[in-house]
């Protein structure tokens, strides 16, 4: 039986062996399980992106770009078997959509010399290159959007939280835990009150946390969270009436799919995040006319536009930015994982690169250096408006507190490096 | 005709009673062990042994595990997840405190320490059984992975809660970790399959095995034969705790390099090992082979078949999926309640009689 079935599944691999012409970007995505509403638009944004590159531009300077989409779940085990199997195809650039998925990557791609980029989400002390030789995360990263809302707060509070009472509601995972290690430090740095209410995957049972929510009364929520759970935290919000306003999520809790389903009563409800919303950009009509409408768009072609579409696209645009510069840098089209590497540390994005590319003030301006793989951590602020069922940036784009993240990001890197016997610096 | 004893005589008592009574048999399985540790791991690579080899053979210890609770011993048993869990986090916690010591030992004191939490929770299990006794172990698996959870001492007060594999060896050979060649991590995580499998069916044919097998059906008559319930349950729970201890070391340290308790060691962990013990075969150690390679190879066949061959959407892919795993399992169950071993077993008595049957 065994043997019979590895025989089979041997031939079938072999069968489906790829040309290695074009640069192959892998898409861990995931359009079933509990985060499917999440993975979906993201993957759709993903691989539209590279799909108009093709069209419009004939490639990256000339090379196809190709997707090769591989199903995780949001499930380590898949993602461990989707990246040993898409490695060897000359993957470029591996981005999981999955903090647990990094975790597990982190280790393989700096072995096996293939960048890992982590959008806003993953290991946050990836941040330090001197360490995280092989991992980014720019443009911002959780503990940027864990400052930026308490930034956010100072602002409106004039300047002061003392005394203020902040409540985390965070998915119970390594992905929730993130924020916590800053918020504790901001609280110290800012006299208000940290309670912190851990919600069980995948976050339908929220009932005791909004009963104590009820009962203590915090100035704000700040919300981690992802999939399922973001639905019933605003709905419960609703129905505890808790002003949606002092209700304030990281950017994996802010996308259209999360505040649909309460209606009207998610009016008002906000979310921290690192790039443009909505689809007044000038790259919407080049995708309009290059994918959708002739009907190459990824997945049912219904996401345009939306706020984790919006995301992935980012993604592919950084990615495919990437590409160039290492092909500028290398002086060869055919570039190579490692290649492609040198590519996403030495890349610029200023605001001209961005607008020439149809997304004018899409997203912060930065600069990538072997120090630091995490950008500048620029983040901003949108609001949901119910009743013209938009998302809208309600503030420009501002620094994070650095000077609390950047010791923690030494703290939690150099005892990574001591963990994994890791020699420090750039090269 | 193909698989024939004529000629196979025994003289003695010994030859008799071994495990594989028929030379044809013994032979095959002499083979298949050959290809194992001397052909194997000159051919394998990082696809083969990270998406393939190593599930299979890691879940084959688990499942061994489990099936000398709920099959050999009748316990149900709804726990194995978190006792994986215990496994890999105390693995975790001795090679990070002991980073001298070898792999070896590490992997084998998480066995130990996972058998001795398997017995505690086994304590329930001299006054209820049946439907109540899963429900208890249920209850473990909920503790021991909220325990995992809240305790930063488990995961090294770490920021995420997630713990990792540092790099570790083996007589100077990396085993864990991202350096580790995939040779190495299958032969590791071989030896300890061949060790546990051997282990297992010689207790299963001595007279621990008979306690167990009298208990699993009927206690009362077991109790009244002389058979000591709480020494046959108890050491049920404490050897299959071992076993579940050391595949659960293995697939965090070697397989995964990075776990976080919930996502891995959730409930599902648990439903998915006795899946693989059901369909495999209940009461049988080859069935808890044929088990786990159903259920880690058939996703990746039915995935390699509709995404690479048909080029199928992976989202439908991953659908389609479901329903047929789903569907195979109730085909299954009906056509063959007792596993895949079994069906084995009566394809064995056909071959023998080919092509003259009675």
């Amino acid at each position: 039986m065994k043997m019979k079935l590895t025989t089979l599944a041997l031939g079938a691999v072999m069968a489906a062996g790829p040309a290695m012409a074009d640069l192959v970007f892998p898409s861990l995505s995931y359009r079933t399980g509990p985060y499917a509403a999440g993975g979906i638009p993201f993957a759709d944004g993903y691989a539209d992106y590279f799909t108009l590159v093709n069209e419009r531009d004939g490639g990256i300077n000339g090379v196809k770009a190709k997707v090769i989409e591989c199903e995780t779940g949001y499930n380590t085990e898949k993602g461990v078997e989707c990246y040993e199997a898409t490695k060897g195809e000359g993957a470029l650039v591996y981005q999981p959509l999955s903090t647990g998925i990094t975790y597990q990557l982190i280790p393989k791609v700096t072995a096996d010399g293939i960048p890992l980029h982590t959008m806003g989400y993953g290991r946050t002390s990836a941040a330090n290159g001197e360490v995280f030789s092989n991992v980014f995360n720019y443009p911002a990263n959780y503990w940027d959007g864990a400052s930026g809302i308490i930034n956010y707060l100072l602002e409106e509070n004039g300047g002061d939280l003392n005394g203020k009472k902040i409540s985390l509601l965070f998915h119970n995972s390594a992905y929730g835990k993130e924020p916590i290690r800053t918020l504790e430090e901001l609280s110290k740095k800012h006299g208000f009150t940290l309670s912190t209410l851990p919600v069980d995957h995948p976050g339908q049972e929220q009932k005791s946390q909004w009963l104590q929510i009820r009962r203590d009364r915090p100035d704000f929520v700040i919300m981690w969270g992802w999939g399922v759970m973001n639905q019933v935290a605003i709905q419960e919000a609703a129905n505890t009436r808790y002003p949606m306003e002092n209700f304030i999520g990281v950017w994996w809790s802010g996308a259209e799919h999360d505040v649909m389903s309460a209606g009207d009563k998610a009016n008002g409800y906000k979310a921290v995040t690192f790039h443009g919303v909505g689809r007044d950009f000038p790259v919407f009509d080049d995708m309009q006319s290059y994918v959708v409408d002739k009907g190459l768009a990824a997945g049912a072609g219904d996401q345009v536009g939306n706020v984790l579409y919006n995301r992935g696209m980012y993604a592919a645009m950084l990615a495919v930015e990437a590409a160039k510069t290492a092909q500028e840098i290398h002086g060869t089209n055919d570039i190579t994982p490692a290649m492609m590497r040198d590519g996403m540390e030495a890349l610029e994005m200023p605001e001209a690169r961005m607008s020439a590319l149809g997304m004018p003030y899409f997203g912060p301006s930065f600069n990538v250096s072997c120090e630091n793989h995490g950008g500048p951590g620029l983040v901003g602020m949108t609001q949901w408006d119910a009743s013209a069922k938009t998302w809208n940036l309600i503030s420009d784009f501002a620094p994070s507190d650095r000077d609390v993240i950047q010791p923690l990001i030494e703290e939690d890197s150099m005892a990574y490096a001591k963990e994994n016997n890791i020699e420090t610096g750039c090269k | 005709m193909f698989y024939r004893e004529a000629g196979d005589f025994k003289t003695s008592y010994q030859e008799d009673s071994q495990t594989f009574p028929i030379k044809f048999d013994r032979y095959r399985y002499y083979v298949v062990l050959a290809l194992a540790f001397l052909v194997v791991p000159f051919v394998v690579n990082d696809y083969w042994a990270n998406a393939i080899l190593l599930p299979f053979l890691i879940y084959s210890i688990a499942a061994i595990g489990l099936n000398i609770l709920v099959g050999y011993c009748g316990q149900v048993s709804l726990g194995t997840g978190g006792f994986m869990a215990v496994g890999a986090y105390a693995c975790y916690k001795l090679m990070t405190s002991f980073p001298e010591m070898s792999m070896f030992i590490h992997v084998l004191l998480a066995g130990g320490i996972t058998a001795l939490v398997c017995i505690a929770f086994g304590l329930p299990s001299l006054r209820i059984k049946g439907f109540y006794l899963a429900v208890a172990t249920l209850a473990a698996q909920f503790f021991l992975v909220w325990l995992f959870n809240r305790v930063p001492w488990f995961y090294n007060y770490s920021a995420s809660g997630q713990i990792s594999a540092p790099e570790r060896d083996v007589f100077g050979i990396i085993i864990t970790g991202p350096n580790a060649p995939a040779w190495a991590t299958y032969l590791f995580s071989l030896i300890f399959l061949a060790f546990c499998a051997l282990i297992a069916r010689n207790l299963t044919r001595g007279t621990v095995g008979r306690s167990w097998m009298a208990i699993r059906d009927m206690d009362i008559a077991a109790e009244i034969i002389g058979v000591n319930p709480l020494k046959a349950k108890l050491s049920a729970f404490g050897v299959s705790g071992f076993f579940i201890g050391v595949s659960g070391a293995l697939f965090f340290s070697v397989y995964l390099g990075a776990v976080e308790v919930g996502e891995a060691f959730g409930i599902n962990k648990s439903f998915l090992v006795l899946f693989m013990v059901i369909i495999g075969g209940l009461g049988s150690i080859f069935g808890s082979f044929a088990g786990a390679a159903f259920l880690v190879l058939l996703p990746v066949v039915l995935k390699v078949v509709g995404v690479d061959v048909l080029g199928w959407p992976t989202d439908i892919v991953a659908h389609i999926q479901l329903v047929i795993v789903g569907a195979l399992i109730v085909i299954f169950l009906i056509a063959e309640p007792h596993g895949i071993a079994q069906l084995w077993r009566v394809a064995k008595e056909k071959l023998r009689l080919w092509p003259f049957p009675h």
